[in-house]
Parts: structure tokens; sequence; C-alpha cells
């Protein structure tokens, strides 16, 4: 478990660095000089040469991008353009909606998309699974700024029950601001629920006809106790393969979401910063969500590692 | 007997026009016996088994006539759960595939232990034992260790006994096997044999042996039913059979055996191929491809003829007890 956890650390570690070198390269790549950008177009050449300079773009591209890795290395993102501030602390400022956003959805991605899936699948050709995937259908297909602005306009502006936008801290006004995450959390959960569902379902009835599902069943034991001892284990081992690229989903939807819910998170944050052309931003949150999302599949790996015994030999 | 079937009908297909993939069919097996159920691929031998078992896949084939009494209790429409609960549940079966019969993500000992609690009432440490005993049984060598183990860390033998582990800790009277040594090697296939033999004797059990190998039942049954086109077509003591078929299917089969055909440059085949499920509804299911086939037998079923105690042939025109070359 441990030698086999390293590794899969080490491949993590591996695509990190490839992956920072991208998006170096594609930084410089984009048109347009940042000095230019900074200091306009009255800008002398003497001017214009001190602060290329004083910012290090000066030296050969390798050196920058080792000085800017180093840098990432202990938490030094640059300086936001817009802000005046560090990249890492405009980060952090979005960073507790987004991630109580993205626990609260996966919560609810699991909660909803597998006992319903598996409800779906043990009575699979009934009105039931017909009705159940049939809505899962549904919410797989629309849009999620549509479901959002449905959910506010019967929960927020019809019934009153819940807040429509924004999000005041948890660490000022307590846990019951979780409230204000209810409907985004649900809309961004509904699309991915509903691709779990499916999952879900299909996993089970594929995994039903195994010959020993079969063996299950001729021991004696109860239907109930086949599916959940036999079935639903082996079931789960694709579906969690899948979770990996649900977050990945999560990350492009909660651009959205944060943005119909007026929600002070990453997602907007990337929305705004791209419009305000604040590279180091753009930069810093691109490099946070890789990093965010290498973590989620290392955990995927050792997750199907514990689930299935023979991985450790492959 | 411990396990009678009678006229059992298994059909697939809509209600209103089913189509018969076993028709009629009936056995007896006695304590202690082995029957062998023998005939091509497609015959109905597998779905028999899986009807007296309570296994056919849902929604698929269904039981549409006949009955099933296991040491006399009607248990025709029972899945396993139900005739555990019913009291009726010593019955167990190994299969073909031992690579895909057990849950790869279980532990050997959880697997064996799982059937144990059911049928003994036992669990923990009591059900952990009892499947120590079950792998001595199987003759398992390091039977602590292997416990332990998941399935892809055992090889095709070692895993079919493993699944004859589990069958026996349902304390079976009766054990269903389905051709479970067509998927190993020669020699695997002997040690199996070998110990499904000597655990009849020892645990006076009674074994439904399904196979398409003449040889193996030669080896190992006590009576044998030719099936052929979802029909029993002769029954018989194993000696009886191989030296005076009567069939003519039979017949066709011990011709067919390499060991009759030592020296020879090709095998005798039997001409044409086995018919599709509802193909032949009048008639004699084996009279398109039969060497001896009369008039009679396109239009008219075959009579049930008994030739002597306990040997019958469903042919209208028996062969007369002529050895097989």
């Amino acid at each position: 478990m441990w030698s086999y956890a390293l590794k899969r650390a080490g491949a993590t570690a591996v695509t990190l660095w490839a992956a920072s070198v991208i998006i170096f390269a594609f930084i410089h790549v984009i048109p347009g000089d940042p000095i230019y950008v900074l200091l306009g177009d009255t800008a002398t050449p003497d001017q214009i040469d001190r602060l290329r300079h004083e910012l290090g773009l000066d030296q050969p591209i390798v050196v920058q991008y080792l000085q800017w890795a180093g840098h990432a290395l202990t938490g030094d993102l640059g300086r936001s353009i817009f802000f005046q501030a560090p990249v890492a602390s405009v980060i952090a400022d979005g960073a507790e909606t987004s991630i109580l956003l993205a626990t609260m959805t996966m919560v609810w991605v699991v909660l909803i998309g597998v006992p319903i899936g598996t409800i779906a699948a043990v009575r699979h050709g009934t009105w039931l699974d017909q009705g159940l995937s049939g809505a899962a259908m549904f919410f797989a297909s629309v849009p999620t700024f549509w479901v959002g602005l449905y959910l506010i306009l019967i929960f927020a502006a019809t019934l009153g029950w819940l807040p429509s936008s924004g999000y005041p801290s948890i660490f000022e006004g307590g846990l019951g601001n979780l409230r204000y995450l209810l409907l985004p959390s649900l809309t961004l959960a509904a699309p991915n629920a509903a691709l779990i569902l499916r999952l879900t379902r299909a996993s089970m009835l594929d995994v039903a006809r195994e010959d020993y599902v079969r063996t299950a069943r001729a021991k004696g034991i109860r239907p109930w106790q086949v599916v959940r001892r036999h079935i639903l284990r082996n079931a789960l081992l694709t579906v969690v393969s899948a979770f990996g690229f649900t977050f990945a989903a999560l990350m492009s939807e909660a651009v959205v979401t944060e943005t119909v819910f007026a929600l002070p998170g990453i997602g907007r944050l990337v929305v705004q910063s791209i419009l305000r052309r604040d590279y180091p931003v753009i930069q810093g949150i691109i490099l946070v969500i890789v990093v965010i999302y290498l973590i989620i599949n290392l955990l995927v790996d050792l997750a199907y590692r514990l689930l299935d015994p023979r991985v450790e030999l492959q | 007997m411990m396990l009678s079937v009678r006229d059992l009908t298994v059909s697939i297909g809509p209600e209103t026009a089913p189509i018969d993939i076993v028709s009629g069919v009936s056995f007896d097996i006695g304590k202690g016996e082995i029957l062998g159920l023998v005939g091509e691929s497609g015959c109905g031998k597998s779905m028999t088994s899986l009807a007296v078992m309570g296994l056919l896949p849902q929604p698929g084939p269904r039981i549409r006539g006949g009955r099933i009494d296991l040491v006399g209790a009607d248990v025709t429409q029972l899945q396993p759960w139900q005739r555990v609960e019913a009291g009726h549940g010593r019955i167990a079966m190994i299969f073909q595939e031992p690579m895909t019969s057990l849950n790869p993500v279980r532990r050997i000992g959880d697997q064996i232990a799982e059937a144990v609690r059911v049928h003994d009432g036992v669990s923990g440490a009591a059900a952990q034992a009892r499947a120590h005993e079950l792998l001595d049984l199987v003759r398992i060598p390091d039977a602590a260790l292997q416990l332990a183990a998941y399935p892809h860390q055992l090889s095709g033998g070692q895993r079919q006994r493993i699944m004859i582990a589990i069958a026996l800790a349902c304390r079976p009277q009766v054990l269903i096997a389905d051709e479970p040594t067509t998927a190993l090697d020669v020699t695997i296939q002997i040690q199996i044999l070998g110990l499904l033999r000597d655990l009849c004797n020892r645990l006076d059990m009674s074994i439904l042996f399904i196979t398409h190998d003449m040889g193996v039942i030669a080896q190992l049954a006590d009576r044998v039913a030719v099936m052929y086109g979802g029909r029993i077509v002769e029954t018989a003591d194993v000696g009886a059979l191989f030296n005076e078929p009567r069939h003519h299917y039979t017949r066709g089969l011990m011709d067919c055996m390499p060991a009759r055909n030592l020296g020879a440059r090709r095998l005798p085949t039997i001409a044409g191929q086995a018919p599709r499920p509802g193909a032949i509804r009048t008639g004699c299911v084996f009279a398109p491809r039969c060497a001896a086939v009369q008039d009679l037998c396109l239009v008219a079923a075959p009579p049930r003829i008994v030739l002597s105690e306990g040997h019958e042939a469903l042919c209208a025109f028996p062969l007369q007890g002529e050895r097989p070359s």
C-alpha cells in the first residue's frame, strides 16, 4: 500500500511539473508585452528597460521559469496587476467560498447519485427505474444556469426559504451561512449527480451479470445482501474513478454557478481576471486548480487501491 | 430420492408463444449417486441445471411446467435464499468458469464464511474456523494463508477447489457440477474429478454432473442421461450405456470418442448440427441428423421406451443392443 501510494505521488509530482511548464509557456505566447500593459504608450525606452530589468523579464526564459517555479513552491505566486496585492492572498479570499461550494456539491453528488442509482438498478425495467433514469437524463442535459435560475425562482423568489445570492463568510456569520450555498451547490450537483446516478445504475447492471454474483445467489444469501456485498462494491470501482473527472467538470460549471448566484469564489474571480487581463492571477488560479485536480486524482487512485486488491499487481 | 425432476419445461420468449429450451425433462438421483448429464453445447443441459438450482437468470428463461423435488420437498419455483428460509437449502452448485466465479474484491475466507453463516447460522471466528476446515476438506494446502488471499492470487484449479469448498459450506445433499473441469488443464481436471468422487463417497452426497465429455462420464458417473435438443433421449447405468447404447444419438456420440478411434486418420462426426430451440416442432428432434430415420420419425413424437430396468430411450426404432465398435 505505501509503496503504491509513493509511486502514485511521484507520478503526480511529475505531472505537476509538466503542467507548470505548460502554464508558464502559455502565458508567454499570449500576444502583448506586460511592460506596455503596466506603463502604457507614453513610456520612454529608458523606463521600459529599467522595469524589464526590475521584473526580471530580460533574463533568459529558462531562468525566468525557474524563478517563477521556485517562488510558486514557496507559495509566492507573484502580484496581481489589478488588486496590487499578492496573488496568493487574492486567491485565498475566494477559496473559502469555492472550497465549501465544491465540498457541499460532492456530498450531494454522492448522496444523490449512488443510492438512487442503486435503487434504479435494483428495480431496473420498472416504472420507478424509468422515472429516475428519465429525471437523471433531464438534469444531465439542461444547462447549469437554467437549473440555477429555476431554483432561485422557486426557493428564493417565490417561497422565500433561501437566499438567492451572495455569501457572507461562515467565520463571521456562523455555520448558518451555509444556507447561502444550498441552492448553488444543488445547482452544481444536478448534472454531476445525474451522471453518477446513471453510471452507478449501468455499472451495477453490468456487474449483476457476472458469474460471481450467480455464485453469491447460489449460496442462498438474501437478494439485498447480494446487492450490497457483491454487486455494489464492484460497481463502485467504475463510479469512484468517475469522481476524478466529475471534479474537472465542477471547475468549469462553478464559473457559471458563481456568476448566477453572485458568489465571491474562485470561479467568478477567474472570469473577472480574464476581463481585466490580470495575468498573474489567471496563471496562479490555473496552477491552484491543477494542484487540486491532481490531489483529487491521487486520492481516487488510492481509494481504488483500497476497493480493488488486484491493482497492486498491475 | 434425493433429487427428483419431473417433466421440467423451461421456456424463453413471450408468454403467448413460448419457445421451449428444455422440454419434459425427468430424472432421479439417489443417495450418494452420481448422475452424468451429457450433451452438446446448446442442448439445454446448463439451463436444466440452473433451473434445478433455482438460478435461472432474470429476466429470461422461466420454468413453464414440471416439478423439482429436493429430498421430498417441492422447490420448483424457489430461489436459493427462499429454499434456505423454507429449510430446503441443502443443494449447491459449482460452475464451469472458476476464473470468474469468485468475487475479485473479497477475500477467499469471507466468501466461504458467507455461505457458512447462511447454512450453519454461525459467524465470526466460528465461521472462519469452518472455512478453514472446508479448505482442508478440498485439499488446499496452507489453508490459514489462503483464507486471507484474494481470488487473483490463486490458479484456476485452486479456485475450483475454493468453489467446491463454498458449495460444501451449504452442507449439500445434492451437488450440481456444471462442466467444472472444462476450463482446466487435463492434469488438474483429473485431480478435481478425483476430489469430487472422493467427497461424494465421504459425505454421502449425490452429484448431478453436467458435461459434454463422454470420457469424463465414463470415469465418474454411476448413471447417465443423454440430452439432445432440450430433451433427455436416453437414460441408463453407465456400463449399459457404453456397452449397449440404444438411441442413435448416443451411439453417434460413442463413435466420435477419440479413444475408440485410435489410429484413425479422421474422427467420425454426426452429420448436420444441433437444432435451434423451437426449430423442430413435429416428430423427433434428432430425426434430421439420424442415420436410421424413418418416415414416422418426422411426423410423430417418439415414444419413451423402457428397454430394461433403468434403461430408457426416446426413440421409435431403438438400436437392438449392438456393441459399438
